[in-house]
């Protein structure tokens, strides 16, 4: 009965994300010691920490748990979204709405085919199942990021794909407070606003790295 | 005023359809969009042709009857009225109109411009009711209701079911009309007592029936003509979940507490 719900799927997908919002903002604080010139000091102290602490370990599993519940909902909600206008409109919509809202499904596989090579060029490499870059050892993400982000091509896409993140993250935030029925008329304006701060703080955290590279080059390095 | 339309056009429920255009003229300004229609149609009737079939009833906004996928809206271009409070000074002289049907799985088209929405009465009918034997009419204030309750219960009950909600969704969802139903329910008294049940059993049937699912767009309260809140999507969440898990939690198999 839960479960198979329309409202229940949302409400899946609603947590999955929420977990997954925190969790960027970790990941965000941990990036962002890339900028400190220490050589990479601070970072690889981080980086370690997560990678040995047991609180983490377990965390682990949990956070791709949460990857697989947020995409898994994400596309079953979609599928039944579809079926249910099986012939569509001549003239397309043209109500008021916030225009991305309406395409999360789209700017969540530009997010998920991203994921996938973020994966491949970090998580993969740390736990062995790819060989890491000549010269660079299996644990060392600052090199490793730095050799990336030494690329513009690499970079650019980067922040592009961090921007579709953003707009992802922008509608995503009130969403899930809404499919998880929290709306009310004095909190829900300011908590749009609080989504749309945390999108921005997110797209601007992430993008700020490269662009910094980019920009402050190798002599503090 | 001249108008060319283009018209969704459809024999029956399984003719293939599409669209084919009209041209009217010397409409007046003043006149509503059915009015501009009739004109077509009579028009059409004078050559001998099928005119075009599309639902009105009370033509004074208030009934729920009337549809019609206006340019990419639902009840056209102005916010809070339905399609037969839309007037033709709301269109620029010369203007080209696209006029579809309602589409979504849940409402299959009939004829032309003419979808059957018994789907909305069926969700209805498997809960949207109070089950008491309600007797003479009570005394005023007889049942205290919070101001703010009784207020939410109106708005919400302002809903007139036209299907406008399910047009607009980007996923045909019929979330709007059932949190309208749900909340304005809920919100009272009489209807408290069975509201555990009652949003289950309707949230069941509108899945059954092939509606989508809300993916928070809002363009149903945009088009709403009674502008229902989506507060009200948000309080059917809220009503769907306590009541699930309550009844997960008193089913027999797992023991009941």
């Amino acid at each position: 009965m839960l479960l198979s719900s329309s409202i229940a799927g949302k409400v899946l997908m609603a947590l999955a994300g929420l977990f997954l919002a925190v969790f960027l903002l970790v990941h965000l604080g941990i990036n962002l010691l890339l900028l400190s010139s220490d050589g990479g000091r601070a970072f690889t102290a981080a980086a370690e920490f997560m990678a040995t602490n047991p609180v983490i370990k377990i965390a682990e599993p949990v956070l791709f748990g949460g990857f697989l519940l947020h995409i898994f909902f994400g596309m079953m909600v979609s599928g039944q979204n579809r079926a249910a206008r099986p012939v569509r409109y001549q003239e397309s919509n043209s109500s008021e709405t916030s225009f991305l809202s309406k395409y999360m499904f789209h700017t969540g596989i530009i997010v998920f085919l991203f994921l996938a090579m973020h994966l491949a060029d970090f998580y993969l490499i740390k736990t062995g199942f790819i060989a890491p870059p000549e010269g660079i050892a299996q644990h060392d993400f600052y090199s490793r990021a730095m050799l990336l982000f030494s690329n513009r091509w690499y970079s650019f896409f980067y922040i592009l794909s961090i921007l579709v993140l953003g707009f992802h993250l922008n509608h995503a935030i009130q969403s899930a407070f809404q499919t998880l029925g929290l709306n009310h008329s004095r909190y829900t304006p300011a908590l749009k606003l609080a989504g749309s701060a945390y999108a921005i703080v997110i797209t601007v955290g992430f993008s700020l790295i490269p662009l910094w590279i980019a920009f402050i080059p190798l002599t503090r390095l | 005023m001249n108008f060319t339309l283009r018209i969704w056009r459809q024999k029956n429920a399984e003719a293939k359809g599409g669209m084919v255009s009209y041209s009217v003229s010397g409409v007046s300004a003043d006149s509503s969009f059915f009015e501009m229609l009739d004109i077509l149609n009579q028009q059409l009737v004078d050559e001998g042709a099928e005119p075009v079939c599309f639902d009105h009833d009370c033509r004074e906004g208030i009934c729920g009857t009337c549809s019609l996928y206006i340019n990419g809206r639902p009840h056209g271009p102005v916010k809070g009225v339905t399609t037969c409070q839309l007037h033709m000074r709301s269109f620029a002289d010369g203007e080209t109109i696209s006029i579809e049907p309602w589409r979504a799985k849940a409402f299959p088209i009939v004829r032309d411009l003419i979808v059957d929405r018994s789907a909305l009465d069926r969700i209805n009918q498997a809960g949207g009711y109070v089950s008491v034997n309600s007797g003479g009419v009570p005394d005023a204030n007889s049942i205290p209701v919070r101001k703010a309750d009784s207020d939410a219960a109106f708005d919400a009950a302002a809903c007139i079911g036209c299907g406008a909600c399910v047009a607009a969704c980007a996923n045909a969802a019929a979330m709007l009309f059932v949190g309208a139903k749900v909340s304005h329910l809920a919100l009272l008294p009489q209807g408290k007592v069975e509201a555990r049940e009652r949003v289950l059993k309707m949230v069941e049937c509108m899945d059954d029936l092939g509606f989508g699912g809300c993916s928070n767009t809002y363009a149903c309260e945009a088009e709403c003509p009674k502008g229902i809140s989506v507060a009200n999507i948000a309080m059917m969440n809220r009503e769907f979940l306590s009541s699930a898990i309550r009844k997960e939690k008193s089913s027999p198999f797992t023991g009941g507490f």
